[in-house]
């Protein structure tokens, strides 16, 4: 692998990080604690979304989150060759 | 909170209900056997070599590291003290929950597949190499021992609680029994046995938090889901109601117990120690590839997911289910005790207040006589049992025998004959007025571990809960316990005392490391520094504070240097632990102190020493960052070496050197 696509992988590579740091971000402190009272004005079954996200919605969240950055890296590694 | 140390003479006496429990046979049968298996395995992944020690051969599949990092992650705490710090916390206990599950995003996405792909066996190898520089190595390595040794207290005082209560061992050799089992199987088989004891570990604990949470949650919402009965069901609303009622805060509400800044802090600063835990991250050594290191990490907070939605929907039932058992239950007989051994004397009343008189009266007088037979003084007096029976005339059981290890406390103040949780006015005894109930204390770890028995399930499901908080706590502290190991002998006495050490001397002198890791924790397994779930948090920060800004820093920036990285990490260590040390100092040094130096109006931004450890990584960020762009850029090969982790590919197994 040449050093210009070395340095490509390593931008898609912070890409895929940046964008899925960036939702967890948002579920994690903006849904669950900044924003958490105005959250709990819609409801979720019989909670409010805050209180949900925060307790139990964030996780789900995080589950999805590192499933979907393993998926994105194995396309990544295909599409560069560098898989092992 | 009172340690149960105060009172160790309560739990050498032989309980009053002692012929007739079931439980504890069972419990013996359950633990007996969990532990005969994990020595099993133990035995059966002996090795010789430092790699299958250190880092277990690096041939593990994705989905049993998965698993054994769930194990080696969901600690005493997430078992035994989470679901009840939530309970009694409410909204705000979603500090716990993001904070121990949230970390590990970070983990997987920014620190696991990089430091697999460097490819040596400890946290401290990369830190030296990175940061070419052995002060570097030793400054991580002590980081990782004192970060391990706080964790591994709060698994060994977890261990002691699940001894006390359920098998009535007295603490200090509930801790003795434990350690010496993870003696066995963490230094026989090193990584390799701990890697397997924790997959089994991992079932036996899930099985064991779920098959109560499905009991109650069907009992209390009718849905045996106890995610979907959180959600679906109208319990909170039942919950918030009978809360409103007693004059306690609703449990739905947010920042009730911490305000806004705190549950940020806190969040965060568990979050950010999770990532830079030593013990997890070196799990992430023992897959073959950058591949596996990631699904491994899927399979990881999947497994921990499990749990980890579960906590927060027991903590809401449990609350819920404690409050109308307990509220407003009747006294039927009050059993008053004094003194140890041959001088004890024991008077039970029932609740009529003549006989109750009486009573209080002949066990001052035994009191007295106590006092004149004996010339220390320093022996706790007088315990009082209630033995209580549930609004709808159930025997609480339970409720008695938690009284009898000090853990839960009820006090028939108004001499009423009933146990009332409202909050009242009332006065102290020394003349102030203060609003309390008739539940003196509950301590949080009550809550995981009486489920069963408050929701009424058979015998062996409590004995299967016991086991599943040894299972718990005995495979965070084997994790920790290597990591010190491997601190200690990899990393500081092959490195500088003897670094032509012979394979097999390695593996000896990390043998011998982890059997000191062992003593160490011990002692303050028996003389814990406040409890479970506390302790454990400021882990979390001291490893937010010092490891995650350098190794994070370490991939993602080829510009940080060996200056500001060391700066860098002292300042986040010493920063957060000063202030941890200032806030609890009653509790860390309660042979020098009788109170915090730093008392909660005088806490820093009114930030909580539970979440100081996010201030304490802001400054180790700057300082390392602003140290580094002063100072040369790193040598040419290090350089090299932040490239080569940056691709996977190639990956090497660990280099011996």
């Amino acid at each position: 692998m040449n050093e210009s696509s070395k340095k490509r992988y390593w931008r898609a590579n912070l890409k895929v990080v940046v964008i899925l740091l960036a939702i967890w971000f948002v579920v994690a402190y903006g849904l669950s604690i900044f924003f958490v009272e105005s959250m709990n004005q819609i409801a979720v079954g019989q909670l409010g979304l805050g209180f949900w996200m925060a307790q139990q919605g964030s996780i789900f969240v995080f589950v999805l989150l590192v499933l979907i950055y393993a998926w994105l890296m194995d396309s990544l590694d295909r599409r560069y060759n560098v898989n092992d | 909170m009172s340690s149960m140390l105060a009172q160790p003479w309560i739990l050498a006496q032989p309980w009053i209900l002692a012929e007739a429990d079931p439980a504890r046979i069972w419990t013996w049968v359950f633990v007996g056997l969990t532990f005969a298996l994990y020595l099993y395995i133990g035995w059966r992944s002996r090795v010789r070599e430092t790699r299958g020690f250190y880092v277990a051969g690096q041939g593990v599949p994705a989905i049993a590291n998965g698993a054994a990092t769930a194990a080696d992650w969901m600690s005493a705490a997430s078992f035994i003290s989470m679901a009840g710090l939530i309970s009694f916390t409410g909204s705000d206990g979603s500090v716990y929950l993001m904070g121990w599950t949230g970390g590990y995003v970070l983990l997987a996405l920014l620190l696991a597949p990089y430091l697999r792909k460097f490819g040596h066996y400890t946290v401290p190898d990369f830190i030296g190499a990175r940061y070419y520089s052995e002060t570097a190595r030793v400054v991580a390595a002590m980081c990782a021992i004192f970060v391990s040794l706080t964790y591994v207290a709060g698994q060994m005082k977890g261990v002691g609680v699940v001894f006390s209560r359920f098998l009535e061992v007295e603490l200090w050799l509930g801790v003795v029994i434990g350690m010496g089992i993870v003696a066995f199987f963490a230094g026989l088989g090193g990584m390799k046995g701990i890697t397997w004891t924790q997959v089994v570990q991992y079932f036996v604990l899930i099985v064991a938090f779920l098959i109560p949470s499905i009991a109650i949650s069907s009992m209390l919402t009718g849905d045996p889901v106890p995610q979907k009965g959180f959600v679906f069901s109208d319990i909170s609303e039942r919950l918030n109601a009978v809360l409103l009622e007693l004059g306690e805060q609703e449990y739905t509400r947010p920042f009730g117990k911490f305000s806004q800044l705190n549950v940020f802090c806190i969040t965060a600063a568990l979050m950010f120690g999770t990532a830079g835990l030593p013990h997890v991250i070196v799990r992430f050594y023992t897959v073959k590839n950058v591949r596996a290191a990631r699904y491994s990490a899927v399979w990881a907070i999947l497994f921990i997911a499990v749990l980890y939605t579960t906590a927060p929907a027991l903590g809401m039932f449990a609350r819920y289910n404690l409050i109308k058992n307990l509220h407003q239950s009747k006294v039927t007989q009050i059993e008053l005790r004094t003194g140890d051994g041959p001088r004890s004397f024991i008077q039970v009343a029932d609740q009529s207040a003549t006989q109750r008189a009486a009573a209080f009266e002949a066990v001052q007088r035994a009191e007295e006589e106590n006092r004149r037979a004996e010339t220390d003084t320093s022996i706790p007096i007088t315990s009082i049992t209630y033995y209580l029976t549930s609004p709808d005339g159930k025997p609480l059981n339970w409720a008695t025998q938690w009284q009898k290890t000090g853990l839960l406390k009820v006090e028939d103040l108004d001499q009423d004959g009933s146990i009332n949780l409202q909050l009242t006015d009332r006065e102290t005894a020394d003349g102030k007025r203060v609003k309390r109930s008739e539940l003196a204390k509950i301590d949080k770890d009550i809550i995981v571990l009486s489920t069963p028995e408050v929701a009424g399930l058979p015998p062996w499901v409590i004995a299967l809960v016991a086991a599943g908080g040894l299972a718990a706590a005995l495979s965070t502290a084997a994790g920790l316990l290597l990591v010190i190991s491997s601190s200690l002998a990899h990393d500081l006495y092959i490195r500088f005392v003897e670094p032509e050490a012979s394979e097999a001397k390695k593996v000896k002198v990390g043998r011998i490391a982890i059997l000191l890791g062992i003593l160490v924790a011990g002692y303050f397994g028996i003389n814990p520094p406040g409890f479970v779930g506390e302790v454990v948090a400021f882990a979390f920060g001291l490893a937010a504070a010092s490891f995650f800004p350098v190794i994070f820093l370490g991939i993602f920036s080829t510009r940080v240097n060996r200056a500001g990285a060391v700066t860098g990490m002292l300042v986040g260590l010493v920063f957060t632990m000063t202030y941890i040390i200032l806030c609890t100092a009653d509790k860390v040094l309660p042979f020098l102190f009788d109170a915090p130096i730093l008392t909660s109006d005088q806490w820093l931004f009114g930030i909580s020493p539970q979440g100081i450890g996010t201030l304490g990584m802001l400054f180790n960020f700057v300082v390392t960052w602003v140290i580094s762009m002063c100072t040369q850029p790193p040598p040419q090969d290090v350089v090299e070496l932040v490239d080569r982790i940056r691709l996977p590919g190639e990956a090497g197994s660990a280099v011996d050197h």
